[in-house]
Order: C-alpha cells, then sequence, then structure tokens
C-alpha cells in the first residue's frame, strides 16, 4: 500500500517519530515537522470539544484533493498519523493499528528507550519497513 | 503428627506430602519482555560501563542458571547428575534450552585449536527479541544475560569456567549470537584422567 509519511506523537504533542516512506513525500524542515505535528494536536483536542456528541474521538480521517490523513489515538494520548495519496480506498486505520502494535514491542520493550523522547530503535524501523513496504 | 492421606481429601494434606507439581511450563513473551526491559535498566543504573552493565546482567544469569541446573535434573533426569563435559553440554542445548526457549539451541560446536573452549550457537535469542542496542554502546548484547544462565549451570555441575556471549553477523545479513564456553585447566584435566 501506498503512502507518504508516518508521524508518531506523545501525549504532550511533541513529535517523536517521522518516517518518509515515498519519494513523493513532502521534505520539511526540522522546525516546520514539529510546528505541523503540535498545530495537528491541538486541532485535535479542539475538534473533540467542538462535537455535539460526547464522548468524541477528536479527529480521525482528513481528505482533501490532494492526500488523506489517517489518525489514531491510543488509550495512552500516542497519536499516530499516516498521509497517503488522494486516491486511497479503504481506510488506513488497520495499519495504525498494526504500527501500534509494532510501537508496543519495540519501543516500550527496549530497556534503551525513555518514555516520550524520540524514537531510535532499529528493531522498529525494520519491522515498520516490512509492515509498510511489505518487504 | 498425622501421617498420611487416608480420609482427608486433597487440598488438605500437608504440604510436604502433595505430590510436586510440574509447573506451568509458559509464559508469554511480552510479559518476559516488559521484565526482561525492567531488569537491564536497573542494571544500567547501577553500571558505569558497557562492560560493567554486562556484569551485572551475567550475574543475574548466574542465579537462574543454578537453580534451573537443579530443577531439571530432578524433573527431567531423575536426579542422576552429569560428570562428564560432552554429555552436560548436550543436556544444556537439549532440555534446558528447550525448557527455558521453547527449542533446542542450534548448534554445539568444540573449538579447533583450544581444545578448553565450546561455542553454543542461538539464532534469535529471546533476550535480544525486542532490544535495539543503541550504537555507542558497541557490541553489547542483552545475551549476557543468557550466558549467566550457561554460567550458573556449569559451574553449579562442577565444571567451572566463564562463558561470555558473542553477537556474530552472517552473510546474509541476519545475526545470530554465539555463547563462547571457556572451561577453567582443572577441568579439563580431570576429563583427561576420566577418559
Amino acid at each position: 500500500m501506498s503512502c507518504y509519511t508516518l508521524f508518531i506523537i506523545n501525549k504532550a504533542g511533541g513529535l517523536i517519530y517521522k518516517r518518509d516512506f515515498s519519494a513523493d513525500a513532502p521534505k520539511l524542515s526540522v522546525n516546520d515537522q514539529l510546528r505541523l505535528v503540535s498545530t495537528f494536536h491541538s486541532m485535535h483536542a479542539i475538534a473533540g470539544r467542538l462535537s455535539p456528541v460526547d464522548p468524541a474521538s477528536g479527529i480521525d480521517h482528513i481528505e482533501t484533493n490532494t492526500f488523506q490523513l489517517f489518525c489514531y489515538q491510543s488509550l495512552t494520548g500516542l497519536k499516530f498519523l499516516i498521509t497517503s495519496p488522494a486516491h486511497t480506498s479503504g481506510s488506513l486505520e488497520h495499519l495504525l493499528f498494526k504500527t501500534y502494535q509494532l510501537y508496543s514491542d519495540f519501543v516500550l520493550k527496549n530497556p534503551f528507550y525513555e518514555l516520550d523522547m524520540p524514537i531510535h530503535c532499529s528493531q522498529f524501523d525494520t519491522n515498520l519497513d516490512k509492515l509498510i513496504l511489505g518487504k | 503428627m498425622q501421617s498420611g492421606s487416608s480420609g482427608r481429601p486433597k487440598r488438605l494434606q500437608p504440604l510436604v506430602d502433595r505430590p510436586l507439581s510440574k509447573g506451568k511450563g509458559e509464559v508469554t513473551l511480552s510479559a518476559f519482555g516488559f521484565l526482561f526491559s525492567e531488569m537491564v535498566q536497573k542494571c544500567q543504573n547501577k553500571a558505569r560501563t558497557v562492560q560493567e552493565l554486562e556484569s551485572r546482567l551475567c550475574n543475574y544469569g548466574e542465579h537462574v542458571g543454578v537453580r534451573v541446573l537443579e530443577l531439571l535434573t530432578h524433573r527431567e533426569k531423575g536426579l542422576k547428575r552429569e560428570t562428564r563435559l560432552i554429555p552436560l553440554l548436550s543436556f544444556l542445548t537439549g532440555s534446558v534450552w528447550k525448557t527455558l526457549f521453547g527449542r533446542p539451541a542450534d548448534a554445539l560446536e568444540r573449538h579447533t585449536q583450544n581444545e578448553d573452549e565450546y561455542m553454543i550457537t542461538d539464532k534469535d535469542p529471546i533476550t535480544n527479541k525486542f532490544v535495539s542496542v543503541p550504537s555507542d554502546m558497541g557490541a553489547f548484547s542483552c545475551a549476557a544475560f543468557v550466558a549467566g544462565i550457561i554460567q550458573g549451570m556449569i559451574s553449579g555441575a562442577d565444571f567451572k569456567g566463564t562463558v561470555t556471549a558473542h553477537p556474530v553477523s552472517n552473510d546474509d545479513g541476519s545475526s545470530k549470537t554465539i555463547y563462547l564456553i571457556k572451561f577453567d585447566a582443572e577441568v579439563i584435566a580431570r576429563e583427561k584422567r576420566f577418559a
């Protein structure tokens, strides 16, 4: 399946992981990435509050004419975002859920990882490659 | 003191009269992963260098090794203990590995030049399954814990030696771990006397 970029946001709204899976993904500077992600974090929270239905989930899916964005929020407040080309059929939410499983395996069980810090785990990267790029 | 079990239901028997259970035998991999991660973090807090971290982890493994030897000698082999080197190593790579990790070890070899060195190969030690070692730690492997288990077992069986874990990468990019067992000189001399 084709995807552009994966972002992982910690519960404070800070970016802890970003990975491009396609050469078409837009190149953003580090500052831009951080700003984008914290803006999304705030929008997600506002969307949850604006909803007339209580409890509401916040932003799940953004569809534009150039790309789509899917968001999965775990019970611990961690957000997984993935952007994909405009005409992706079906939801990529299952992919995000599997990414969450990989996160809980290769990041949380890693003794060298501190919670809420940027993720630098080689096993997480290799398994993510296998999941998203299929190799 | 009342002995035996006449008339009493089984669960009210005195503890020493009840049969020894074989135990559950299985633990979830995730539970082990989290517990081991905490163990490594605890060692890391106390250790100042990578070598110290490895030796602390090895120390933890030794505690396990001594007890596993006793337990498995009782359960599997009917209290018959190994007195010769090769049968001990076969027991280690066969029964012990199967009980601890669910499969026998991949290979057991003797070093070609040094007759006091043996090598056990394991393609995927469960201690390393979820761990990504940061690049500034060099050749550190959490399999030092398993090396400690082996060391505890051989010293409990009265074959003193040192065991170290070495990660090795294969030709096709995958990696395996080799446990190098170096026996003390007196152990080899004793083996020669028996042979």
